[in-house]
């Protein structure tokens, strides 16, 4: 660079192009690495996505090296309407989308909570950030444990309670049971709303942590100047620290709605969509037909992403809608 | 150092050369990173070097999962000259895409066609013979002898034998069955089994392929039996919950004396702390006499892929693992049964009556998920699991079933 430079300047008239416009071409530079990538990775494979979901294929290629692809229209997106599958993700998408939001006044009142000073807190504050911090699949794995009928604390709970310990035929110990165990993840009815429990607490740390950040700028005149005037508990909160903590929610909002939307990892872990398909999000569901091993249908799996892409899109178009609003509002 | 990184580079570009100068490479890749598997297959490479001492085999093993994926690729990208892979449907992408060749002449040349007859409709498509088997494994009923022995049952050889056998059971407080329908093929066994009793290989074959529908009467009744299975015999709770593995536990504690599984699983009683004596294996009983005996018979196998450059080595070694000498070696390794009528097995119970039970079959399924094509398995196996739930939804199940068979064939 300081080589161009110089050529550059090495003509004295006038000063040469580069340098006429180096503050408006500065800024490209180095935004250059990242929108290289930005391309390859996210925009180029959205575009060959959208493309793929108006083929049928299988994800072979012949001999020669030519896709075995076939042209097939809008046809991908009328199976997808007739497909109870496909209806079922949707649904569970939404049921993630509302229970998820639970994640932030959950988050809210742990940090409200953890907002003090007390010895230890900094202990108290890591441990219920803990759960964020560990691996998604880890969590998984440990509600899949908790829930399991057999040895998972539901399980052991449950057969205290409503289970006598016998012996069987054999003289091994085992367990009758007057009601049989609940298995919340083999449950069509149940096993969504397992797994969204299982999300939640990571979730809620993630929260909190945005919480605890935003509480340490609230104003302390205000709150002292609201004391005055005679606010307590709820109005206090309501109309003095809420209002101020209004950017953490933002931020709180936009990251549960992706959580929730690109739940993928504990559905994966802990049910792989079971049972029968009944707790499926359309992130799974894409890879279940397109990349597992029954799936291989790429278009298809195409056009899920590309359904899921449309939500997305929604979403972070009204995010970002917003984001500007309030850069306009010069804040 | 580029001088150094030069003749290291020219080296090894010379060896190369040399290399192919004077042995032919021969590239297989292989699926399977389990001990005895491995070895069953490394001993075998073995054998074949020793025989061909003229060529280089190169061999790349890779676990079961990630050589599902792989072969998508290397099949066009950078072909071996052979690979193992499964017969039924799930050969036929490749197939269909041009992806192996066929191997008719070796099937030929070795006399394959007798000595591998019950396998050659399975490894067979469009016509032409695309691969040649190494080793199978039967289905069946594995049961706890000892908890037959106890209730004085015997070995029920029909399905009136069978509920009265359950029926015994549940008086006892012994749950007749366990499964493990987590990862739902489980379910497909005991389908696959009920339908070849109630129906025969040629439905259930054409079922497969798409040619019968699942609300037909003959499959209808095939669910009836299985419905009636649930009732009067009936699995563990929560089987949903678990995987294969997770349900020898109830087997293994005396609480569910029968297992629908492959042979496979005798490792895993054994594992669990049962001995040889306490287990015992049966065929699935008889529904209607008239139907012949079909069996449960997945085969394992190697195929050359088009894009393979040394195919008469290749060739060569397909011959070789159909041989009866390094089938009966192979498989009294790995434990499974040799599929060349001439081989001799091993002297394991397990393997000696899965022998003569597929010695007396008039067809070989390969499993549900392998006669199926991949997305009507997928939907099959999930309306399984859904229909062992809940009998009720039977003609739910079906209905769905056929529209997704509808769409995908």
């Amino acid at each position: 660079m300081a080589d161009a430079v110089v050529t550059d300047t090495s003509t004295p008239t006038e000063p040469g192009w580069f340098r006429r416009n180096k503050l408006a071409i500065a800024p490209w530079i180095f935004l250059i690495p990242a929108l290289i990538f930005f391309a390859i990775y996210v925009v180029i494979p959205i575009f060959e996505s959208l493309w793929l979901s108006l083929y049928e294929w299988n994800g072979l290629y012949d001999a020669e090296g030519n896709s075995t692809a076939v042209w097939v229209g809008f046809q991908n997106y009328v199976k997808l309407w007739d497909d109870p599958n496909f209806w079922t993700s949707l649904r569970n998408n939404i049921a993630w989308l509302i229970l998820y939001m639970l994640a932030v006044p959950a988050g809210l009142f742990i940090a409200l909570f953890l907002n003090q000073t007390v010895t230890g807190m900094r202990f108290y504050k890591s441990m219920f950030f803990f759960p964020f911090v560990i691996s998604q699949v880890v969590v998984g794995l440990i509600f899949g444990w908790f829930y399991n009928p057999d040895f998972g604390v539901v399980g052991t709970v449950w057969k205290a309670i409503f289970c006598e310990e016998t012996t069987n035929i054999l003289g091994n110990t085992t367990f009758r049971c007057e009601r049989p165990v609940p298995d919340i993840l083999s449950s069509e009815q149940w096993a969504t709303y397992g797994i969204i429990a299982a999300g939640l607490w990571p979730q809620i740390a993630y929260c909190m942590i945005l919480y605890l950040t935003g509480l340490n700028n609230v104003a302390a005149d205000q709150i002292e100047a609201a004391r005055l005037d005679g606010a307590k508990g709820w109005k206090m909160l309501w109309y003095v620290v809420v209002p101020q903590l209004k950017p953490a929610t933002f931020i709180a909002v936009v990251v549960t709605v992706i959580g929730a939307l690109r739940s993928f990892d504990m559905i994966a872990i802990m049910t792989q969509g079971g049972p029968f398909g009944s707790t499926n999000v359309l992130s799974h569901y894409m890879f279940e037909v397109a990349i597992s091993e029954y799936g291989e249908r790429y278009g298809y799996g195409s056009s899920v992403a590309t359904v899921l892409f449309g939500i997305m899109l929604f979403f972070i178009s009204y995010f970002l809608w917003r984001m500007y609003q309030d850069e306009k509002g010069g804040r | 150092m580029f001088l150094n990184l030069k003749t290291a580079v020219a080296a090894i570009a010379l060896s190369a050369v040399a290399g192919t100068a004077f042995a032919r490479d021969l590239v297989i890749n292989f699926d399977d990173l389990n001990p005895g598997p491995k070895k069953g297959f490394e001993d075998a490479v073995e054998k074949f070097k020793a025989e061909n001492p003229d060529i280089n085999v190169i061999v790349n093993i890779n676990d079961r999962e990630a050589h599902k994926t792989a072969i998508r690729n290397f099949l066009t990208a950078d072909a071996p000259d052979v690979t193992s892979w499964y017969p039924g449907n799930r050969m036929a992408p490749f197939v269909d895409a041009g992806l192996f060749q066929p191997v008719d002449d070796v099937w030929e040349e070795n006399g394959f066609n007798e000595d591998l007859a019950a396998i050659k409709a399975t490894m067979s498509r469009d016509g032409k013979i695309w691969g040649v088997p190494y080793s199978y494994y039967q289905w069946g009923i594995y049961y706890r002898k000892d908890i037959f022995d106890l209730l004085e049952l015997e070995e029920p050889q029909t399905w009136d034998e069978l509920l009265a056998a359950c029926g015994k059971m549940k008086e006892n407080g012994v749950t007749p069955f366990t499964i493990g329908t987590k990862f739902l093929w489980t379910a497909a066994g005991v389908f696959d089994y009920i339908n070849l009793r109630t129906n025969g290989y040629d439905v259930h074959n054409a079922l497969t392929a798409g040619e019968i529908k699942y609300t037909d009467p003959r499959i209808v009744a095939t669910f009836d039996n299985w419905e009636q299975l649930i009732n009067e015999c009936g699995f563990v709770d929560n089987h949903a919950s678990m995987s294969w593995q997770d349900a020898i536990a109830p087997f293994a504690n005396g609480d569910a004396a029968m297992y629908v599984m492959g042979n496979f699983s005798v490792d895993g009683y054994k594992n669990a702390g049962l001995t040889e004596e306490q287990i015992d294996f049966m065929p699935f009983p008889t529904i209607d006499p008239d139907v012949a005996p079909a069996e449960e018979a997945p085969a394992d196998a190697f195929f050359i892929p088009t894009n393979a450059k040394n195919v008469e080595d290749a060739k060569k070694w397909l011959a070789f693992v159909a041989r009866p000498d390094v089938q009966t070696e192979w498989n009294k390794t790995i434990g499974q049964l040799p599929i060349n009528s001439k081989a001799d097995i091993s002297d394991d119970k397990f393997i000696q009556e899965g022998f003569a039970l597929l010695n007396g079959a008039t067809g070989l399924a390969q499993f549900y998920d392998r006669d199926a094509p991949a997305a009507m398995a997928k939907a099959g196996m999930e309306g399984f699991q859904e229909f062992m739930l809940d009998t009720s939804k039977k003609m739910d199940v079906l209905q769905r079933l056929d529209e997704v068979q509808a769409e995908v064939y």
